[in-house]
């Protein structure tokens, strides 16, 4: 395709990023368009609209979202994380607009519409929000005197202030672990990590204690008989009825009965039809994308880098191990995409984004300087140690 | 600015392993190790769901559930339900119901005006939200008359239709409905012998998609329509004479289980099942549990027979009412005499029965009544099933008042069941709807006295009409032979003594038995022609005699005039 020598972007590019990686977010990227053609006519018909009106929008958002991916990818970290920073900036402004002028959908303000489409700033606000808290954690490493850790939590403060009120607790509790994620993987010692995880278990008892419909969807996980498990039970009914093989393409039945079957549950609706060994399949190229993430990460030698793709990758594995363990039957219920395969524009093109940054940050580059670890030089500058 | 030390705090001071310009610091070495604690968490979670997932791939479904699209939602064809001669008591009928199809219709007012022209009975509000609904398919009426679907069809509104339907129709009305019970709108049946089909091989042919407009093969039943028809009637009248709030009976063939007629009474129109949600309406011989009154001293009699150990002529003190832990044993017709266990039974007595039981003991008592089915819940076709209510704890006095048919309850269809064993040579039969042979009644019995003890049994039943409390229920020419009950009706915890329900367990004819009769009505009143008593031999006991003389003749018992004195018949039976 391209030849060592050719000096272009693109032939750079090609040579320099992680090509099974690309492949692999790829092909989730189209397993998730299959597969939304078996999920979401039930839905579309439901709500009265086109029978693939999901599938077409689907497919629309999917060009865009590849085209950015690739964009992302071929930034520079330094512009990755520039970008970052816009990217995050922009989205708190809309995040704060959406509680003023966001129409109220199923009782909660989380989108905006821009130039027709109902965008939901939140979604792009997350993956910024995790390159710049990597941002701070790195800089706190490379130069102690920074106050890293308190623009991190500062910046955790805003952007959970800005969900909370929305309301939207899937999103706040993956913005509060991934922090916590890059907190631990910074390198802070276990007594700050036992006290911010006590904090995090009160948040969780205090949320139980306060949020009505957090108590009842943890009382039904725990007592089944205490309330209405319709949507988990028939989830774990299609997982059963699949069986190995499935049913086969449109022979699924639960799906019809599935509210969210195109969003939350398509997890189970691919089971029913598809057979749990395609789910199997699903899990691997997960773990697989994991895995390999936080391989190159591990590999990396810039604490920026290593920071930033960790926190990416981890809230990539989260949402999809959120998703499925909901779908299993393994935790209470809570609304979360599948990353790549449930439907959702804001979704779709924020976690292409997501990946374009971590494929951007994983490309092999000449190594540069070393990083030198608290010495403080001042003037000197390596890439990534200095805010642009 | 001085900061907490968290925001503050360095890593240990740092010693720069550089060599060659690598950056494997201390720092960096930590990283690495959370890094991969946290690719192991990952792991292990992923390793979760895929086991989770491989254990829900090994289990098997439950009963697929089948979901109907709009428009298959046409009544499911149910197979005929024939008497055991071959009357029809169930059948499908064919009924336009009228449909619509929204999204093709183009004036809603307009159709909705042309619509109530027809049915003025519909809201048009509902039929505005109806046919605004953007649906494919909605019902606008189901199960019309063949006028009114000409009539609709003459307007020629665009996007309406109509389906043949399948509808349940019942010939013989309310009298069989406590047998069949009925169906829903969509012709599924819901209770009595329909649900019993459904719940059986048709449910499976209908979950299927089968079966929708195919003819089936007809259920016959064991029910004689005749003889259904003539018991109830004669309960009717009985229920009216004794101003009596229900009645109930069977007639059940004694060698084979298989029941002729069974009535409870009040009964409801199966064309409109919105009168069976009425408590009143329950079937009293399959789902009520009574306590059954003097009745039972039969089964208390026939154990104490049993065991060899008392006869026919053994005797008991009945000279004085027993006095238990604050209560009276007493006699309803006292002979305050040593009585003999014949006496005891033609005579009633209380005292004389609750002595029998003792002498057999508790175990033995309680061995006795659950090896006659007493303890568990009885199960017939019909899906409505009573579970008996048994004491607990059962001290000695329950041994006592339960050996003549007070502090036990039980579904009237085991009495018959257990009733029949003890005439037919102690075989207890499990009754069924359904018709069978002799030999597969066999197959399924249980030999539970011997058959000795049911020849004396048999004899002292004939006695019984004879000579003692059950004189009203002699039909001449057919033997018959029965045991008599009336037993308070607990009211508010208490027994009331001004409430009763009184039964009659009979068999005929009494030299060769073939068919059981029981007959039950529930707070009879004495009237004048019965001198004021409300006893079961004044009221229960002719109504039996009424339905043997009509059943007898449909069943093909031929009367047997000769000998005429009833003792000489006696030293036939025994």
């Amino acid at each position: 395709m391209f030849t060592r020598t050719d000096e272009r972007l693109i032939a750079r590019w090609w040579w320099t990023v992680d090509r099974v990686l690309l492949g692999a977010i790829l092909a989730l990227i189209l397993g998730g368009l299959v597969l939304s053609l078996a999920a979401s006519p039930p839905v579309a018909q439901r709500l009265g609209l086109d029978y693939f009106h999901f599938v077409k929008r689907h497919a629309i958002f999917v060009v865009p979202a590849i085209a950015l991916m690739i964009g992302v990818s071929m930034m520079a970290p330094r512009q990755i994380r520039r970008s970052a920073l816009a990217v995050f900036l922009i989205g708190i402004v809309l995040m704060v607009m959406t509680l003023w002028i966001g129409p109220e959908v199923k009782g909660a303000r989380r989108w905006i519409s821009i130039a027709g489409f109902a965008l939901q700033p939140s979604e792009f606000v997350k993956p910024a929000f995790v390159v710049i808290v990597a941002w701070a954690f790195s800089e706190r490493m490379k130069r102690p005197d920074m106050p890293g850790n308190l623009v991190a939590i500062l910046i955790l403060i805003t952007f959970v202030g800005l969900l909370v009120p929305q309301p939207d607790f899937g999103q706040t509790m993956l913005a509060v672990l991934v922090w916590g994620a890059l907190f631990f993987a910074a390198g802070m010692s276990w007594l700050w990590i036992v006290m911010l995880g006590g904090l995090g278990v009160g948040g969780i008892v205090a949320a139980y204690s306060f949020v009505p419909h957090v108590r009842e969807r943890i009382d039904r996980f725990f007592d089944p008989a205490s309330g209405d498990t319709y949507q988990i039970d028939t989830a774990i009914e299609s997982f059963v009825r699949g069986g190995w093989l499935g049913r086969g393409p449109g022979e699924g039945t639960v799906k019809q009965s599935l509210p969210d079957s195109h969003t939350d549950f398509i997890f189970a609706v691919t089971a029913e039809e598809f057979g749990i060994i395609v789910c199997l399949i699903l899990v691997a190229a997960f773990a697989f994308i994991v895995l390999r993430g936080l391989t190159r990460a591990l590999n990396e030698s810039d604490p920026f880098l290593k920071l930033a793709i960790t926190g990416l990758i981890v809230l990539f594995g989260l949402q999809s191990v959120i998703n499925m363990a909901v779908n299993l039957q393994l935790m209470p219920a809570k609304g979360m995409t599948l990353p790549f395969v449930s439907y959702g524009g804001s979704s779709i093109l924020s976690l292409a984004y997501a990946m374009g940054m971590v494929l951007g940050l994983t490309r092999r580059r000449p190594q540069t300087e070393p990083v030198l670890y608290d010495l403080a030089s001042p003037g000197r500058s390596t890439a990534g140690a200095r805010p642009a | 600015m001085r900061m907490p030390s968290l925001l503050r705090r360095t890593s240990k001071p740092k010693t720069l392993a550089a060599s060659n310009g690598a950056n494997s610091g201390y720092g960096d070495q930590q990283i690495r190790n959370r890094l991969k604690l946290a690719m192991s968490a990952f792991g292990i979670v992923y390793l979760v769901i895929a086991g989770r997932l491989m254990l829900l791939a090994t289990m098997t479904p439950d009963a697929p559930v089948h979901y109907l699209d709009p428009g298959e939602q046409v009544s499911h064809a149910r197979p005929d339900i024939l008497d055991r001669a071959g009357n029809v008591l169930a059948t499908d009928i064919n009924v336009p119901s009228v449909y619509a199809e929204p999204n093709k219709i183009y004036d809603v007012d307009e159709a909705i005006e042309d619509i109530t022209s027809v049915f003025p009975d519909l809201d048009s509000n509902d039929l505005r939200k109806k046919l605004r609904s953007g649906k494919q398919f909605v019902w606008l009426k189901r199960e019309i008359t063949p006028s009114e679907k000409a009539e609709l069809h003459s307007l020629g509104i665009a996007g309406v239709g109509f389906l043949e339907e399948n509808k349940r129709a019942y010939p013989a009305g309310a009298i069989t409905s406590h047998v069949l019970g009925y169906v829903n709108i969509d012709n599924q049946g819901i209770a009595g012998f329909e649900k019993h089909l459904d719940d059986g091989w048709l449910g499976a042919l209908h979950s299927a998609g089968l079966a929708r407009n195919e003819a089936l093969e007809p259920v016959r039943l064991s029910l004689d329509l005749r003889a259904q028809h003539a018991m109830r009637d004669e309960l009717l009248n009985s229920m009216d004479k004794f101003k009596a709030k229900a009645a109930a009976g069977a007639v059940m063939d004694v060698h084979t289980g298989e029941l002729l007629a069974l009535v409870s009474l009040p009964d409801f129109d199966p064309e409109r099942p919105v009168d069976a949600q009425d408590p009143e309406r329950i079937n009293r011989m399959t789902t009520g549990v009574f306590e059954l009154g003097s009745a039972f001293k039969a089964f208390t009699t026939a154990m104490a027979l049993d065991t060899g150990r008392i006869g026919i002529s053994s005797t008991f003190d009945a000279r004085k009412p027993i006095r238990v832990g604050g209560n009276t044993i007493g006699d309803y017709h006292a002979e305050n005499r040593i009585m003999t266990v014949e006496d005891i039974y033609i005579h009633s007595s209380n005292i004389g029965t609750a002595r029998m039981a003792l002498a057999v003991g508790v175990p033995g008592h309680k061995d006795f009544l659950r090896k006659l089915g007493f303890f568990d819940r009885m199960t017939t076709e019909l899906p409505e099933s009573g579970a008996p209510i048994v004491p607990d704890p059962w001290r000695e006095v329950s041994t006592m008042t339960i050996a003549f048919g007070h502090g036990m309850s039980i579904a009237p269809i085991q009495a018959v069941a257990a009733g029949a064993a003890l005439i037919n040579g102690g075989h207890l039969i499990p009754p069924t709807f359904m018709p069978r042979s002799e030999e597969a009644a066999q197959a399924l019995s249980k030999q539970v006295i011997r058959p000795d003890t049911s020849d004396k049994m048999r004899y002292l039943m004939r006695l019984n009409v004879a000579k003692g409390t059950a004189k009203q229920a002699d039909v001449p020419g057919y033997h018959v032979g029965g045991k008599t009950g009336t037993a308070e009706k607990v009211v508010n915890g208490r027994y009331s003594g001004k409430k009763v329900l009184t039964t009659f367990l009979s068999t005929f004819p009494t030299t060769d038995p073939k068919y059981l009769v029981f007959v039950m009505l529930d707070e009879p009143q004495g009237i004048k022609e019965t001198h004021g008593y409300r006893t079961s031999g004044w009221n229960v006991a002719p109504t039996a005699r009424n339905i043997i003389a009509r059943v007898a003749p449909i069943l093909g018992v031929v009367p047997d005039m000769e000998p005429a004195d009833p003792n000489e018949l006696l030293s036939v039976s025994y």
